[in-house]
């Protein structure tokens, strides 16, 4: 197996070839793991070349998460790639500034980018470009304290504990289902409710006797 | 050197039946003309508590009759926002936070931590450390394969399996309490090795263990595999290619069960894993009874690996001496300024990393766990993240169940080993 180190990489000079400019930098870190910094705008399409492209094959999306650094620094999105055939791995990182948090889906690429993009929108607030379903996952859908994971916010979060507390006890049964699951929901119950409800009752009722 | 994967393809024949298996019998539909039964969905929503989820999952499904349109998985319940705080806590304190996680394996996770951390600062870990370590990550892969057994078998309604996974179960949380005096939180590593040396007679107790699991792993085999219950409620359910399957982002058992023989111990191998003899098992169909014969043989496979562990298991130091991260001695603590100076400042402000980041994966027992910890020099992370396997794992579930049937539904989630408290993390 080659070893890995920043010059050595073979993805590097591929990249850089390949989309010159829009490869801003790359280093190596932790001895030996290659991460490769580039343009946020044209990340759907580098990591699209990266899967695809047969000398690269990165076809395993291992992570996909963010950083936030605190202090007003953008937030980095950070992908980590594995290579099946070549046995072979590569981080990709890419850089969103606070007021500019968007960044294009990579969902049509790997499936399982979506719980993760979802994950990354809901604990650090940043919105992917053409994810078919961007909502919050482990946070409640009603949540009003922000993102958690931002260096911005406090460990106990946002509001009192009795603010917190009165907020839980106000929640409605609704609350807990997504507006698809409502509709779903919904549908069946109005036909009960109008037509079949009064001859039910009466047609249950002989068969009782 | 170069890895190999041996491919140890698991059998499903129609055959099984004769080798004094209860007969094979796939339970077939019954061929009636399809009843007029309105065409009216319903919305069932299972969970929170309930104890076919496997914790604390909800699944919204939408239902034609018993078949299952649409399922909308809901998670969070248990949403402890571990990594949030582990950035406010130094490099050993976050181990705690880790075994919290996978609460059903938890010593996979403590080592997969502190790999992360020794790779950022460069650390090599003693000889005798890696071999613990080893012992220590395939006996809780049994653990947590021994877990999905039984509360899957009890899911097809199989009641006998749990008993004797459970009593097998038992013996590893004594060995757990022997090593760290915890049975599940076992926070039993640290920085640059272990908490403590391994007790008097640990390892002869582990090697008790392994010598008497295969005959339990026998009987549930004898109850299982060629069961026709079993079989009906597995086979040809929740088929997933193994194409999909890397797409998905599958990765442990389920993965290998789609016939991808990716295994982070033969791939990238760590703890000089390409050392030890021991098969990769792989799945050909994908479906809910190749997961199920690719964790029976990984159980076997994780023995292998642990009998070959035990008899190379070298004496030495279990810490690595390094004074970035090693306490001075008791006795120069008490006679020079320095060791104190050194101690208090290790103790009060904790270890530093140097900048930079570092990704560290291990084979857990539900798949691939990634560590991802960044620093920025000071003794505590600027971000921890953890690659949950059983997050991904989950997301898929729509994909699986869509199509089946209600009480396969229930089957293809146990199949899948979630554990809700690295999920929701």
């Amino acid at each position: 197996m080659a070893h890995e180190s920043g010059s050595h990489h073979p993805s590097i000079p591929a990249l850089e070839g390949r989309f010159g400019e829009a490869v801003q930098f790359h280093e190596t870190t932790a001895g030996d793991q290659v991460s490769v910094v580039v343009d946020a705008a044209r990340i759907r399409e580098i990591l699209e070349w990266l899967k695809t492209e047969p000398s690269q094959h990165y076809e395993f999306l291992s992570d996909l998460t963010a950083v936030d650094f605190g202090g007003g620094r953008p937030l980095q999105v950070v992908y980590q790639l594995w290579s099946l055939a070549h046995r072979r791995s590569l981080r990709v990182k890419a850089e969103l500034p606070l007021d500019a948090l968007e960044i294009d889906s990579v969902e049509p690429l790997w499936k399982t980018a979506d719980w993760l993009e979802r994950e990354v929108y809901d604990l650090f607030g940043i919105e992917f470009r053409g994810h078919p379903d961007l909502r919050r996952i482990l946070m409640p859908e009603a949540y009003a304290e922000g993102h958690p994971l931002r260096k911005d916010f406090p460990l106990r979060g946002r509001f009192s504990r009795a603010e917190q507390t009165r907020r839980a006890l106000r929640q409605d049964v609704e609350d807990f289902y997504i507006p698809l699951e409502m509709e779903l929901g919904r549908e069946p119950q109005l036909v009960n409710l109008s037509s079949g409800d009064s001859e039910a009752a009466s047609a249950d009722a002989p068969s009782e006797d | 050197m170069a890895t190999k994967t041996v491919e140890f393809t698991v059998g499903r024949s129609p055959e099984m039946g004769s080798q004094g298996g209860i007969a094979y019998a796939p339970l077939h539909p019954v061929d009636l003309p399809e009843p007029d039964l309105g065409s009216e969905h319903m919305l069932i929503n299972i969970g929170p508590q309930h104890p076919a989820t496997h914790g604390v999952l909800r699944l919204v499904c939408e239902l034609d009759g018993e078949t299952v349109l649409k399922v909308i998985p809901h998670i969070g319940y248990l949403h402890t926002g571990f990594e949030k705080l582990g950035e406010y806590r130094s490099w050993n304190q976050v181990v705690p936070l880790t075994d919290r996680m996978d609460y059903l394996a938890p010593l996979i996770y403590n080592c997969a931590y502190v790999m992360s951390v020794e790779k950022l600062m460069g650390i090599e870990v003693t000889e005798r450390c890696k071999v613990v370590r080893v012992i220590m990550m395939e006996l809780d892969r049994i653990f947590g394969h021994l877990l999905w057994l039984g509360t899957t078998a009890i899911d097809v309604g199989a009641f006998t399996p749990f008993l004797y996974a459970f009593q097998q179960r038992e013996k590893i949380y004594t060995l757990h309490e022997a090593l760290t005096g915890a049975r599940i939180t076992t926070s039993a590593t640290r920085v640059g090795g272990m908490m403590a040396d391994l007790p008097d007679g640990w390892a002869e107790a582990v090697r008790d263990f392994a010598n008497g699991l295969p005959a339990t792993l026998d009987e549930i085999n004898n109850l299982l595999t060629t069961n026709g219950i079993h079989l009906g409620r597995t086979q040809d359910i929740g088929v997933i290619s193994g194409e999909d399957a890397i797409n998905y982002g599958f990765t442990g058992p389920n993965l290998r069960a789609s016939g991808v023989p990716y295994d982070v111990r033969k791939d990238r191998p760590y703890y000089d894993y390409e050392t030890y003899d021991f098969d990769v098992p792989v799945g050909e169909i994908g479906d809910c009874y190749d997961r199920y014969l690719v964790r029976m043989e990984e159980m076997v496979q994780s023995l292998r690996i642990l009998h070959q562990a035990l008899d190379r298991l070298p004496g030495g130091p279990i810490n690595v001496q390094d004074p970035r991260i090693s306490l001075p001695s008791k006795t120069d603590c008490m006679n020079d300024m320095e060791s104190m100076i050194h101690h208090f400042k290790l103790i009060t402000e904790g270890i530093r990393a140097p900048v930079g980041d570092s990704w560290f994966s291990v084979e857990a027992s539900k798949g691939e766990l990634g560590m991802y910890v960044v620093s920025d020099g000071g003794t505590k992370p600027v971000r921890w993240r953890v690659r949950p396997p059983s997050f991904v794992n989950l997301s898929v579930i729509p994909k699986l169940a869509e199509g089946h049937l209600m009480s396969d539904l229930i089957m293809i989630n146990a199949s899948l080993d979630i554990v809700l408290g690295e999920i929701d993390r």
